[in-house]
């Protein structure tokens, strides 16, 4: 191991319990990284080292007294600014939040709060989580620690950036069509989204309340499965919480993936897979068969309907539940002659451009004459890719796919072309509206670039997915570091 | 095909002030997203039961007791104007 900032959470509790570094002596490491890094990289909308020093002090008094401090704690960690932090702002990368200060923890943060969370910042995101890129956060873009003039990926670019910067160890993210697994994948990290009803969306500020589920963004598959643990669970604060057992996910993910079938489909192999991409699909597949697994090409036919089905859904959800920020209660109000325009000088003020576009999509979705057939007919597509969902795991273990189409792209590349945009969320979007789990592992680079594998399992069965991403994790071999020059190694 | 007039009905729905500008761009953009979107259209799907959601829902209900909730204080912490304990707004009619 290097630095501190560079080291696994896992190691740095194995450290901590040993007692051959403080708590308070890790989070100096990280804050001199941000020091050194933040102004190029940008990971963060709001620092909390004040609060994260108050909890390694507490850590630390926790361990010379020979008391476990809990299992987050003294790991410097970076929260996505779409979870509510009590006393802390919460801006969801947006004008009309930029004063939102919640009275109230998301319950994820409550939990990790109880498990000693060390919280470093508060990380940028596309405004309300819409978007691929970083870019379209009010408070101006996250850049990819592997190339500054690159995008980290998005919804979740803040906290994937601030883990590969060596700004935080690991990190939270929220995934509505891929915004963990994207940003994971373009900045050389695993990240996993849960199945839909794992982790309580309670204090998550909603953006497609169908699709929204929180997970982790780490530096390895043994990190991703501990902070799962840590943040899976019933909530009855959240009526679509699963009552379910929340098995030992360290102990799940060993075991190894001989005889397992794996499917690829081919839906997901097809237009706009860059050279570097499809090469290092094909080695992953060439690693899964050395393991033992069997691999076969699979079809889901629907899955090329899936974008546009997404297209017409989210922002369908999106428009309804933006419909609260009205002026009256919290966040930005533009003062008008009467209701009626004090509603539309505040939004008009308060949100970017592509949150617009997404309500007026939803809106025009979901109005009189047209409901039938964009939203209606997009939800009956949506029980078509379900289907092939549930036949193609009759038949696989997991499926696989590359997390995105493209290794990262130019800041500004797509920004004005919405769709080229949306296309780059083209193979984390079934996973969403399938309601299943789905991991992504780097696998690779291309022209100097991370590339991402990603790995779809059954509903519940995150068991599995880090059982198989743990494997690949270590018979891929990927070692690759942020290079110093065009990133910030 | 996406008129300006129609991105004014939806803005107004949606209670957006835009301006010229955004009018017309918005127009070109919806129009291409909801051309991509067309191909849905394609799909017979006559048998096909819609999906709003993919964990079986249910009403949730908890025992009728008391717990501790939000504040008036708190509730109001983040208003921006307030008077007497309320939210305050502009008149309305």
């Amino acid at each position: 191991m290097g630095e501190l900032y560079e080291a696994r959470a896992w190691e740095l509790r194995e450290m901590l319990r040993r007692r051959e570094v403080s708590a308070v002596e890790i989070l100096r490491a990280v804050r001199e990284r941000v020091r050194e890094v933040e102004e190029r990289v940008r990971s963060y909308i709001t620092l909390t080292l004040d609060e994260a020093e108050r909890a390694a002090l507490e850590a630390d008094a926790a361990l010379a007294e020979g008391r476990d401090p809990g299992p987050a704690a003294g790991i410097p960690m970076a929260v996505k600014d779409v979870l509510c932090t009590r006393g802390i702002l919460t801006t969801c990368g947006s004008r009309i939040l930029e004063n939102y200060v919640p009275v109230y923890d998301a319950t994820v943060i409550g939990r990790l709060r109880r498990d000693g969370l060390t919280m470093v910042g508060k990380a940028n995101m596309d405004e309300f989580a819409m978007g691929s890129s970083t870019e379209n956060s009010a408070f101006g873009p996250t850049r990819n620690p592997w190339d500054l003039e690159r995008v980290p990926g998005g919804s979740s670019g803040g906290s994937a950036a601030a883990v590969a910067a060596g700004e935080a160890i690991w990190a939270l993210g929220s995934d509505t069509g891929g915004s963990i697994r994207q940003p994971a994948s373009f900045c050389g990290l695993v990240g996993l989204k849960p199945t839909y009803g794992l982790v309580s969306r309670f204090g998550l500020v909603a953006f497609a309340s169908s699709l929204d589920q929180v997970g982790p963004i780490t530096r390895d598959v043994r990190d991703c499965a501990l902070l799962l643990s840590l943040i899976a669970g019933h909530d009855p604060r959240d009526s679509t919480s699963l009552q379910v057992e929340v098995p030992d996910y360290l102990k799940a993910m060993e075991g190894g993936i001989e005889g397992m079938r794996v499917g690829v489909p081919r839906e997901l192999m097809q237009e706009g897979l860059t050279p570097g991409v499809r090469e290092c699909m094909e080695r992953c597949l060439a690693i899964f068969q050395e393991l033992g697994a069997e691999v076969e090409e699979a079809g889901l036919p629907h899955l090329d309907y899936a974008l546009s089905a997404y297209y017409i859904i989210a922002p369908a959800e999106a428009s309804s539940n933006l419909a609260r920020y009205d002026g009256v209660r919290y966040g930005l109000r533009v003062e008008g002659e009467d209701m009626l325009e004090m509603y539309g000088k505040t939004r008009a003020r308060g949100f970017g451009a592509e949150v617009k576009r997404r309500i007026m999509l939803g809106t025009y979705a979901l109005s009189a004459g047209y409901y039938e057939a964009y939203y209606g007919q997009a939800q009956k597509v949506r029980t078509l890719i379900l289907g092939d969902f549930r036949k193609a795991f009759e038949r696989y273990d997991v499926l696989v796919s590359p997390t995105s189409p493209t290794p990262a792209f130019r800041l500004g590349e797509k920004v004005e072309d919405p769709l080229a945009m949306y296309l780059s969320d083209v193979c984390t979007i079934p996973v969403n509206l399938a309601g299943i789990p789905a991991v992504s592992i780097p696998c690779g680079l291309e022209d100097g670039l991370p590339v991402g594998l990603q790995i779809m399992g059954k509903v519940l069965d995150e068991a599995t997915l880090l059982r198989v991403a743990r494997a690949m994790e270590e018979a891929i071999g990927f070692r690759e570091r942020p290079p110093a020059g065009r990133g910030v190694g | 095909m996406i008129t300006e007039r129609d991105v004014e009905y939806v803005a107004w729905l949606a209670r957006l002030e835009l301006t010229a500008e955004e009018k017309e761009r918005f127009a070109r953009q919806l129009g291409q997203v909801l051309e991509h979107a067309e191909k849905i259209k394609s799909l017979d799907t006559s048998d096909v039961e819609p999906t709003s959601h993919v964990v079986p829902l249910r009403n949730v209900m908890r025992e009728d007791v008391v717990e501790p909730g939000l504040t008036q204080e708190e509730a109001l912490s983040n208003a921006p104007r307030r008077q007497g304990g309320y939210f305050a707004v502009p008149r309305i009619i």
